[in-house]
């Protein structure tokens, strides 16, 4: 059927028709309508479910593991300072291989306080051992929310899942969004399944100490259902794709970059005005394509490597930054491609400041032109400021 | 119901061989928690004394399964675990087991939370009055004039009366305990899971390294605690707060056993014992508590009040 | 890795995977008797069956008979010396160890 629905309300109709059981959250911008939608279904009775409202994030991920724990689906979801805050118990959730989703609605950290989007806030998890999604729009927020679940729960992976989506872009402006019958998810997504489960009969301990051997030992584990992650996710999204007639490419969705001598490589909903962009290349003649990373965790490197290494040029757009190096998916990459082509890293629409189609299109010819004049080119960081501060001596603006 | 000690069967309650130090209150808590309430339990446990007493993978000390959690969110943990097994249609009773640290400072907004939510949850503070797990720091409930390793001349901060605070919050059930009584406690604890709601027991577990006694006087302690009126055993319910069997000789402050039996056996008291003044720091503890507990016994009892109005009256 | 070692582990061609569980146990710090300094002896002449030291041995170490007389699992008995302490009858009686490791 389908729906007009924003973002958020894409992620509670997901978390209902794979039929959580227990949920648990706590109210920040721009993640707030998820809660009030899940509370209201469940009020209602259209979801049989029970809601822990609780007093901070770093209980509601408590709450969710908790009930994750003892043998329920568990679904919880955050925001910025909130995922910050729970930030711990990721690592916690993670490390006790209990599945569990999460929606996040990327948005920018203060000090000031914005509510808009950056992606600062889900790299930030990179290493908590969560696997990590980010969809492009409102109708891949559903899917990817569905899917995460049987990822999650897949025995291969058995690790929680975040399913990140851009703070209003996606959180809040509606679209139409084809929504699966409920008996069809039912079919195509298993009941739950865990490592274990914490009850009197099963008389389990999680997480007591263990030798720093075993404790060496089980981070490696962990790898190995990264690793693992990285088949499921495709399989689970090829299988998605037969049931529901929508594929989104596994971990990274190529957009033109077959063919494409130079490609960009982003994630998260400006993709859409990316693709735009393309079109406006090729017309100017740069062959121009997309590598949009679906998942940073697992890091996608072989599939990015296979589909980068003899590219012209990759120009890679971060709307983050790890402050004193570079854009977190650009060192990333340049790990993936080193020494293989020329690359460069743009740090752009932080804290929600607009990036246009004009905007990705004149920094690709920028690129260009740098590539094909020097011949080599490795750029770790390149500031594309707000367009009121181009054009501007630095020393202006600090003025 | 007074509790016959030759009823109970002859199986093993604890877990020999755990990690915790001789004379450890936390092991003797436990294992009445087990004596009371038997299989059908799920602990919750955050960071401290308890989750080191485990001991190591593959085997745990603790008789009882266990989610172990971040240091200050055990009471959420719980509520989920909780709503959890109700909607698998279990009434499976979850309790969380934390340090006074785990209660009254880091895990307070966690426990807080679920205790205005009303969260179906037994809350156990096992109280060792400091941060026994990182090597005797003080806490929010560490006593007057008491030694910590953060406090070399003593705790110049009265303890914080979480029991009280919980009251406050108005759920079903709180208590007092002590391992020193472990059969008050094992009628608590089985009280407590019987009813629907919120149930916090705070109890008290004197800790021979942190308190500086020796391991063999773990009960006495517990005991002396009670009988000095320093820690009175009482039962909130309903509105209406009791004082308990073994605390009720104590309210007359005759009849208390004088203090300083009490802090003369504990080596963090030295400096009290060297300074009579301060002595007194600690003897205002005791009116505290029993202050609180005069109001509230008057005030859940609305004849008493009107009695006493009429009495005033005349 | 085997089963003995680790905790719990799935074995196929593609996983390894091992998570930090545990189950109660014996020993998860090893026969603690050994920590021991002074050891409980009970005097069976003295003993009133009372029970006190069985309720309140931390360890669980003190066992009842089926006549309910007490004696000590010196296995894991660590020595705290609290079931000296609450007999009423003073029939337990803390004995120097005189070698380690004797049990
Ligand atoms: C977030 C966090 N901060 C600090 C610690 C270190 N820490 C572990 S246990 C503990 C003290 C525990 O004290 P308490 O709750 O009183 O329990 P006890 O050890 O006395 O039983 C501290 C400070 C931690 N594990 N997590
Ligand atoms: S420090 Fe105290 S509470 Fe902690 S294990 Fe030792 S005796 Fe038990
Ligand atoms: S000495 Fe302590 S551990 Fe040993 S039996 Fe007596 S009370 Fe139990
Ligand atoms: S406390 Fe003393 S009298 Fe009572 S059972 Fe134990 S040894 Fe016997």
């Amino acid at each position: 059927m389908i729906k007009t629905l924003t973002g958020n309300y894409a992620v509670a109709e997901a978390a209902k028709l794979a039929r959580i059981k227990v949920t648990s959250a706590y109210p920040i911008t721009p993640q707030t309508t998820i809660v009030e939608k899940l509370s209201e279904m469940i009020e209602k009775g259209e979801l049989e479910a029970k809601m822990i409202r609780v007093e901070s994030e770093h209980s509601a991920l408590a709450a969710t593991l908790g009930a994750a724990a003892a043998g329920s689906r568990a679904f919880t979801a955050t925001a910025s300072h909130g995922l910050l805050y729970m930030h711990e118990v990721l690592w916690w959730t993670a490390s006790a291989r209990i599945p569990v989703v999460m929606a996040v609605a990327a948005r920018a950290i203060g000090a000031p306080w914005n509510i808009h989007v950056e992606h600062s806030d889900v790299v930030d998890q990179r290493d908590t051992g969560w696997i990590i999604g980010i969809a492009q729009e409102n109708q891949e927020v559903l899917d990817m929310t569905i899917q995460a679940f049987r990822i999650s729960e897949d025995p291969r992976v058995y690790l929680p899942v975040i399913v990140g989506l851009d703070g209003f872009i996606l959180t809040h402006t509606v679209a139409p969004v084809n929504v699966p019958d409920q008996k069809d998810v039912d079919n195509w997504l298993p009941p739950r399944r865990q490592p274990y489960v914490i009850t009197p009969e099963s008389k389990i301990a999680m997480g007591n100490m263990t030798s720093d051997d075993d404790y060496y030992m089980m981070r490696y584990s962990i790898q190995v259902g990264q690793e693992a992650a990285k088949k499921v996710i495709e399989e689970v999204d090829q299988s998605y794709g037969k049931a529901f007639g929508r594929y989104y490419g596994g971990l990274v969705e190529c957009y033109r970059c077959d063919d494409a001598d130079y490609v960009m490589v982003l994630m998260g909903s400006w993709a859409g005005d990316a693709k735009e962009a393309v079109k406006i290349l090729r017309e100017k003649g740069i062959n121009a394509g997309i590598a949009r990373i679906r998942f940073i965790r697992p890091w996608p490197a072989e599939i990015l490597r296979e589909k980068l290494y003899n590219k012209k040029g990759v120009l890679v757009f971060d709307r983050s930054i790890s402050f004193g190096n570079a854009g977190q998916l650009f060192t990333e990459l340049s790990s993936t491609l080193y020494g293989m082509t020329n690359i460069r890293g743009v740090i752009a629409g932080l804290g929600g400041v607009d990036v246009l189609p004009e905007d990705f299109a004149n920094e690709m010819i920028d690129f260009v032109n740098k590539v094909e004049e020097n011949g080599k080119v490795y750029d770790p960081i390149k500031w594309l400021f707000p367009a009121k501060y181009r054009n501007v001596k630095i020393e202006e603006v600090v003025s | 119901m007074p509790v016959r000690l030759a009823d109970f069967p002859r199986v093993r309650y604890g877990m020999p061989g755990n990690a915790a130090c001789p004379g450890c209150p936390e092991t003797m808590g436990l294992r009445y928690v087990k004596m009371a309430l038997g299989d059908d339990v799920v602990l919750v446990i955050p960071a401290g004394c308890s989750s080191v007493i485990q001991g190591y993978t593959p085997k745990s000390g603790i008789n009882f399964p266990i989610l172990n959690i971040v240091f200050a969110s055990a009471a959420s943990a719980a509520s989920g675990m909780q709503a959890a097994f109700e909607s698998q249609g279990k009434d499976t009773t979850v309790i969380v087991w934390a340090g006074d640290g785990g209660t009254g400072d880091i895990g307070f907004q966690a426990m807080s939370g679920a205790a205005e939510r009303n969260d179906n949850i037994m809350y156990i503070c096992a109280d060792n009055e400091a941060y026994m797990n990182t090597g005797i720091q003080r806490s929010s409930l560490t006593p007057y004039g008491a030694w910590t390793t953060t406090t070399w001349t003593g705790k110049k901060e009265h303890k914080k009366n979480i029991p009280m605070i919980m009251i406050a919050h108005e759920v079903p059930y709180v208590a007092t305990a002590t391992v020193g009584y472990p059969q008050d406690f094992i009628d608590k604890l089985r009280k407590a899971a019987k009813i629907k709601g919120f149930k916090y027991i705070h109890l008290l577990a004197p800790d021979p390294v942190g308190w500086k006694f020796d391991p063999s006087l773990t009960a006495k302690l517990g005991q002396l605690a009670v009988q000095t009126g320093l820690f009175p055993l009482y039962e909130y319910e309903n509105g209406k707060l009791t004082v308990s069997v073994f605390s009720r000789l104590y309210r007359k402050p005759e009849k208390r056993v004088p203090i300083i039996e009490y802090i003369k056996v504990q080596g963090r008291y030295a400096q009290l014992m060297k300074d009579p003044e301060k002595i007194k720091g600690l003897e205002e503890e005791i009116e505290r508590q029993w202050k609180w507990i005069d109001i509230l016994e008057k005030s859940s009892n609305p004849s008493s009040v009107a009695q006493q109005i009429i009495k005033e009256n005349k | 890795m085997t089963q003995e070692n680790s905790t719990l582990i799935i074995k196929d061609a593609e996983t390894y995977f091992v998570v930090p569980i545990s189950r109660p146990d014996f020993g998860s710090s090893g026969k603690t008797g050994s920590w021991r300094t002074e050891r409980p002896v009970v005097n069976e002449e003295k003993c009133t069956k009372c029970l006190y030291c069985w309720l309140y041995c931390p360890e669980d170490t003190i066992l009842r008979r089926e006549d309910d007389m007490v004696y000590v699992d010196y296995d894991y008995c660590k020595g705290c010396g609290i079931c000296a302490a609450v007999c009423p009858v003073n029939a337990i009686e803390m004995v120097p160890e005189v070698k380690r490791g004797e049990n």
